[in-house]
Parts: structure tokens; sequence; C-alpha cells
């Protein structure tokens, strides 16, 4: 017995000491002196779910495009870091004159993983099985993204030309149009493979991208291999491994130990842990969304342009950053986030006035305010970590110029159906942008057309001098152009106040220093075709 | 005996189809639209009509339970709403995960928690029976949660005995043959003498069974420390003892055996409960089994694959009990099984 004793504690001290001991021995490594990207090596990024799956076009998640992404390509692609598109599958494209043909020149000697060549053939087969009913794959669907982006009213026919040519027939001009081929949904698949995989093919994608499917553990790990014949940059590493890792700290303990290189969502607690941990770097960007909190003006009293901009001048936007958000966000003045062209930078958001916003209140006939209710979402999102905290703020924020909230929640689907039809007088809620385009947030969250329900206008705020500039960029192609026609957009929506801004949130990925050339995405994509990590 | 078996078996029958007529119920009565939550944010109305019809939503609720039903009956619970694939496949591949990781836990469990249970009976009240008792109390009382991390930040960050999670090292790259990667690892070491997958297996399995025998360790130490407080005052042990046999043939063969019964028992619930509450374990070590799926099922409102995840754990669940019922003949022969 005694034995057993001294040898637990003998245990105990040894881990104690070998746990202070590795603490010193993990100083710094001189970072290793490189010209350029180093061929070879195996990436392993740790990440909180596992894809759904891996067939783009059926897939909406993030976890699922985070796989996809390697794989397959688009016809356009994001410039790394940015929301501009340039050409990948396709080397050029033009637009007809009066904006409804886009002919797009492919890229000529790429072949899919499955030594299928990339054609004309391949990018109408990718687009028709989601928007031809008679399509013998159209049953893989439901194709959630391509009709989310409303693309089948967009797109009236996709005519192939020649093997390398293929046509883009719109019922209408839509500028956007563009970046949504930019987008997951419209990766091209290898024809081939589907017909042969069938309904397994998202668990069997074969794309054109860096990387090819070795192996998928479920819920466990996704390993990729590299793809020799890749016809852009990249990639680097040898192999690529995705690895689900539930819990934010564990994850970062498989950083600090070095079983990874890269995690994601990193937990707010642990970032400051990592900010001085020398073998860890982190990068950061402004993410690709807006959390508000939406007026109904079908409600009694936000039919009154002042009552709203009350609310703007009583909400302290900065104490909610600091008491909910931390460093992972920033104060929102604008429906768009600053990573999106058109931004409006000259716009002075609502400074904290309490003092204007009651003498707002009692120009509209309320100098005793007045009460109503605050919907606050049950689940954590990209946007709004916590919606229940925010709503506490803003009650006392609110309650200090007399207006009283009584706090209102569902569960995440009835939620969204109230707010869709509109039961809230105040309700918060948020976008995460698709395709990096002002109009994926300006034109669907706030026109006109966007306010009948099942409304994703959620204020029911219908001006129409907005949605008529929103309209008008729709159908102008030059960015510069849109881009003012956007900016002009932002002052009505600041005037007219609708919203209370809150916040975007800001990404942050957590990194050895050992991994070189990752670059965030505004989109959310996790690209690793120019990663490289020391030899 | 084999009379009994069948007619156990049986009766699973009636049990399994009453698991699943509850849980049917419990699914499709509890608020949340799955093609709402499946939709989110950017839903529109004809893509949520398109999905109810696709899942069978809009028909009347006393078809889809029919339906169901005798779908379940052949064991096909269709496919999972979320990835699409069948439920049963996603089952396959993610149980034996679990029942490896509860297997360890709980064969570290039993024989720790028995070995702690006698010594401290044998030894009532003094300094060792109240360290253990406290000790047991507090690993009853520790949340998974927080052992869990402890564990990797003293063994994996700071000693970096034991890696942080997972089943085996990924960049080795190893395909399953059984999934149950212990097994599997002895398989390749045997043909190949490659003995880095077993190796890599057991190093990974180590810390979450430890996390998860926590609570087990404690209640079976509990357990059989007042079965054998009661066993030792029995008369047969008194005379036993002064028939002159060795203290420890007493206490092992004549006690012990004997208390062994109720400490059985709580083996059985206990390995059961393991099963499908290891969804903390599993999430801190990252481990992928079945307790995180149907967790994640449930919040994703993935009808087909709670059923299908509660079908197959509940059969399991009865036929341990029925295991530990054939057990208790054989460590105790004077109770015939009927």
């Amino acid at each position: 017995m005694k034995r057993i004793t001294i040898f637990m504690l003998l245990l105990v001290l040894t881990a104690a000491l070998a746990f202070a001991g590795s603490q010193q021995e993990s100083e710094p490594e001189a970072a290793a002196m490189s010209d350029g990207p180093q061929m070879g090596g195996v990436l392993v990024f740790a990440r909180s779910g596992d894809s759904v799956g891996l067939d783009p076009g059926r897939e909406t998640d993030g976890e699922s495009f985070y796989g996809s992404r390697q794989i397959f390509d688009t016809l356009v692609e994001f410039k790394p870091g940015t929301t501009e598109v340039q050409g990948a599958l396709a080397e050029s494209w033009n637009v007809s004159a009066d904006g409804l043909e886009f002919t797009f020149n492919l890229r000529p000697g790429v072949k899919f993983h499955d030594g299928t060549p990339f054609n004309a053939d391949a990018v109408a087969f990718s687009f028709e099985r989601q928007m031809d009913e008679s399509h013998p794959y159209y049953d893989h669907g439901p194709w959630k993204y391509f009709g989310g982006m409303g693309m089948g009213g967009i797109i009236d026919e996709v005519v192939v030309v020649n093997d390398l040519t293929v046509k883009f027939v719109l019922t209408a001009p839509e500028a956007p149009f563009i970046a949504n081929l930019a987008m997951d949904f419209a990766a091209i698949v290898s024809p081939t493979a589907v017909a042969l995989y069938d309904e397994e093919f998202p668990s069997n994608p074969v794309g054109t991208g860096p990387f090819k499917l070795v192996s998928w553990t479920k819920d466990d790990s996704i390993v990729l291999e590299a793809n020799k014949d890749y016809w852009g940059e990249g990639p680097y590493l040898d192999r690529l491994i995705l690895r689900v890792i539930p819990d934010a700290t564990a994850r970062y303990l498989a950083l600090k130990a070095g079983e990874v290189d890269l995690i994601d969502f990193p937990s707010a607690e642990d970032l400051e842990l990592m900010a001085a941990d020398p073998n860890i770097e982190l990068i950061q960007q402004a993410g690709l969304n807006v959390g508000y909190i939406a007026m109904n003006l079908d409600k009694e009293p936000f039919g009154d342009v002042r009552v709203r901009q009350a609310m703007n001048y009583a909400i302290n936007r900065e104490e909610i950053i600091e008491g909910v958000y931390g460093s992972a966000g920033q104060v929102a003045k604008n429906p768009i986030p600053p990573t999106i062209w058109s931004y409006n930078d000259d716009i002075e958001p609502y400074p904290f006035d309490p003092d204007k916003a009651r003498e707002l209140l009692a120009e509209a006939g309320f100098p005793n305010g007045f009460s109503t209710d605050l919907w606050a979402m049950p689940v954590a999102r990209p946007y709004n970590p916590n919606a229940r905290r925010i709503a506490e703020i803003v009650q006392a924020q609110l309650a200090d110029i007399g207006v009283e909230i009584e706090i209102v929640s569902y569960d995440w689907g009835t939620y969204l159906d109230k707010t869709d039809v509109g039961e809230h007088s105040m309700a918060m809620l948020g976008w995460t942008g698709d395709n990096g385009d002002p109009d994926n947030f300006i034109y669907l969250l706030l026109s006109a057309d966007s306010a009948v329900p099942p409304a994703m206008n959620i204020s029911f705020w219908r001006n129409e001098e907005f949605t008529n500039l929103t309209l008008e960029a729709k159908r102008v192609y030059d960015q510069d152009a849109r881009a003012k026609l956007y900016e002009q957009a932002q002052v009505i929506f600041h005037e007219e106040a609708p919203w209370v801004p809150i916040a975007h949130s800001v990404v942050t990925v957590p990194v050895l220093n050992t991994v070189h050339g990752f670059v965030i995405y505004p989109t959310g994509s996790r690209v690793f075709q120019r990663v490289w990590i020391d030899q | 005996m084999i009379r009994y078996i069948l007619r156990r078996l049986l009766l699973l029958i009636p049990t399994l189809l009453g698991v699943l007529t509850i849980v049917f119920f419990m699914v499709a009565l509890s608020p949340g639209d799955p093609a709402r939550v499946m939709l989110g944010e950017r839903a529109s109305p004809a893509q949520l009509e398109t999905i109810r019809a696709e899942l069978g939503l809009d028909r009347p609720l006393g078809e889809q339970y029919l339906n169901y039903i005798f779908r379940a009956v052949r064991l096909d619970f269709g496919r999972s709403i979320k990835t699409g694939r069948p439920v049963m496949q996603e089952i396959r591949e993610l149980f034996p995960a679990t029942v490896e990781l509860a297997l360890v836990a709980m064969v570290i469990a039993t024989s720790l928690g028995i070995l702690i249970g006698v010594l401290s009976a044998v030894k009532q009240n003094t300094w060792l029976d109240y360290t253990s008792m406290v000790g047991a109390l507090t690993g009853v009382s520790m949340p998974v949660f927080w052992l869990g991390l402890v564990l990797i930040m003293i063994f994996s960050v700071g000693l970096g005995w034991f890696p942080t999670g997972g089943r085996i090292e990924v960049r080795l790259f190893f395909e399953p043959i059984t999934r149950l990667f212990l097994i599997d690892g002895l398989i390749v070491w045997i043909r190949d003498g490659d003995s880095a997958y077993l190796q890599s297996a057991i190093r990974h399995i180590v810390l979450p069974a430890i996390a998860l025998g926590t609570i087990p360790i404690a209640i079976i130490a509990r357990t059989t420390r007042s079965s054998m407080l009661e066993t030792l005052r029995q008369d047969y042990v008194r005379t036993a003892r002064s028939a002159g046999i060795p203290e420890k043939r007493v206490i092992f063969r004549y006690a012990l055996k004997n208390a062994l019964l109720p400490v059985i028992t709580v083996i059985g619930v206990q390995f059961g409960l393991l099963l499908a509450g290891a969804i903390l374990t599993e999430t801190i070590f990252a481990w992928p089994g079945i307790g995180r799926w149907i967790y994640t099922a449930i919040s994703a409102r993935d009808y087909p694959a709670v059923q299908a995840g509660v079908a197959v754990v509940s059969t399991v669940f009865v036929l341990i009990n029925l295991i530990v019922d054939i057990l208790y003949s054989v460590v105790n022969p004077k109770i015939r099984l009927q």
C-alpha cells in the first residue's frame, strides 16, 4: 500500500516538474530564413466541424466549402484577400452590349483529377444539373445555394459555343452575376465522376483543383494530396489534412503542442495567450458580415424616422463591442463591411448621445418614452456571438431614455419564420456575405423588393429612392459607376436609419510560425494552394 | 439457459418498438422545422416547400409514423437530412470508435474501481478509506469537460506524453480495417511487423479513456465498498476466518465473489451510459464517435439520424442488460435464470 502511495506521489511530482520544465524549453526557434516557397510537407488544419458533403453545388455550410474549395475550381475567382474577381478556369470573358450575354474563354489543357478533360461541356453540365429539372442529375440536389442566389431566375441558358468557349445568356442585366460565378456552388465538376459515383459523388468529389481527395474519415479528418498537374500556382504542400477538433480550447492546445499547424474559430479567451506565444502568429481580417438590430417600420412607433434615429443615438455600440465581441469585433456604421468595395467611409456614425435621443423622441411625441419588444436570436452566429447578452445591454441603455424593452426569443427555425413575416418590433439579425458584391447586402437586405414576406428586409423599410439606386446598380457593369450608386444608397440608409448597425466580426486564424503564405479570404474560403511550410 | 436468452431476445422487439415510437414522437413534436434549420437565413419559400416534401414532412403524422416503423424494422432509417448519406452507414463508421473508447474506459474503471472499493472496505475507517472515498466523491463531481482539458494541459501540452486528441496520428494515414483501432493496429503489427499504428492508437486512447472512466471508477468503488462491508459481516466469512483460511483468500475468494453482484449491475448500467453519454469526452478529445454525432443530429433536426442513433444505442443498452443478467448466474450459481 505504501509503495503505491509513494509511487503516486512521485508520479505527480514528476508530472509537475516536467510540466514546469517544458515551459522553459519552448524558447522561440530562430525563424527559418527563406527566399521563397518551399515544396513539400504535410499541413494539418484543425477546424470545428466536419464537412457535410463535398459536392459544392449541394452544400451550404462553410465546413463543406473548406473541403470542396481545395478540390474544385470556379470559372472566376477572388483575388487573394479581396472581393475582386479575376479569371480562373476561364482565362477571359466579355459581355455583350445589351449586358445579356457573358462569353467565357476557357483555359486549355486542364484536366479533372480523373483525367476527364475540362471543357465547355463540363461547364454546361455543372450548371445545368442545378437549373434544368430534366437533367439526369438534377435530383442530386436540392441545389440550395444556386436557388438562394436566385440563379435560376438570372440564367436563361448556358450555351456551348465550342470546346473552349461557353456563353451564359441572362434573363436581364445582372452585374453581380460575375461575382456569383466565383462562389463555391458555381464550381465545375467532372461529368464523368458524377455519372460514375452518382448519389455518392459528395463523398467522392472530382474537380480540377489544387488538391485531390485521398480519404475522408467521418467527423475526424479529410486527407488531400497535391494535384501535381495543377494549372495555377502551387500547390506547395504534399498533403493537406483537414482535422475536426470540436472544442475551441482543445484546438488551441493542439496548436500549442504542434500537432496541428493552423486552427479555425479560436475562442476569444485563448486569443491573448496565443498573441503572447512566440510560436504562434495571428492572422486577422474584418469578416464579410454585419450584425444589426432591425426596426420594423410597420410597427408603431418605428414608422417615424425620428424614433429610429433616436435608437441610433441611444445605443452605445462601443459598450456592446467591448462586452460581447472583445477583440473579435468592430463597430458597424454601414450595412456593408469595410472589406467590400463601395464601403462609404465618409459617413459619420451616430454618436452615443442620450440627450439627443430624448430630444428626438419628444419631437416624435414620446417625451416619456414607450414600451416595445426586442428579439434576440437563440444561436451564436459569426456576426453576433451572443444576441441575448447584447439584448440585455441594449435594454439597459434604452431604459435610460425611457424606452422599455421586453426581450423575446424563440428556437432558431421559429425565430426566422416569425421575423420573416414581421411579428417583431425590433429584432436582431445579421448576414454573412456570399459573393463579396455590395448587392448581396444592400439590395438583398434593404430594398423594397426584399420587404415582401417572407422577407429578407425585416425592417420592412420601403424606400423608393434607395431601391431604385440598388436596381440601377444591378444593370450597370462598370464597377466605379456601381460603387458611386452604392455609396449614395448608404447615405440614404444612414439618414433613414431602418437599422441600428451593431458590428462586423473580425476573423482570426492562428497559425504556427512555420506556416507561410496563408491569406484570409473575405468570403470565408480557406485557400491552401499558395501555402507552404518550413522544411 | 438458452431458452432464457432466446426469450429475452424476443422481448427486445416490443422494447425497441416502444423506443422507436417514443423517439419518433419526441422528434416530430419538438419545435423547430428541420427544413428551416437546414436553410437558415437564406431560405426561400419554394425551397422550404421542396425540402419539406422531400423529407415527407408535408404528409400526415400517422402516415409518417407507419412509414418510419415499416422501414425501421428493415433497418432502413433512410438518408441523413444533412449529409444525404444512409444513416446506418454513418453509424457503422462512428459507433466502433465509441465502443472502443467505452470498453477501454470500463476496463480501467472496473479494475481500479473494484480494487479501490475492496481496499477501503478491508481498511474501513483508516486514512486509506477516507482518502479513497473523498477521491471517489471528487471523481463523481468533477466535470468531464474540465478534467479533460486539465489532462490535456498536463500530459499533452506540458509533458508531451500523449496527443491532445483524435484516434490515431493523422499523418500516419491509417486505413481502418475493423474500425476498432486497437485491434486494427494489432492486425497491422502481426501482418506487417509495423507497430507504429498500434502504439499511436494506444497513446491516443489513454487520456479520453481516463476522462471517461473517472465517474464510473468512483461509482464502482463506492458500490464495491458498501457491498464488501456487508459481505464481510456475514457469518460465513467469520467461519472462514475462524477456520484459519488466509485473510487474502477470505477476501478475494469468499467475500468479493459474493459482493460482486450489485457491482456487476452498476458496471452494466455505467457501460450503457458511456455509449451515449460520451458526448463531452468525444468533444474535448476530438474523438469521432456516436455521442457527438447524435448531439449534432439533434441540433440540426436531422430526424433520420436521431431516430437511427437512438435506436442503435437503445438496442445495445438492452443487450448489455441481458449480458449482465447472464453474468449473475455465472458469478452466483444459486441464481437460476428462468
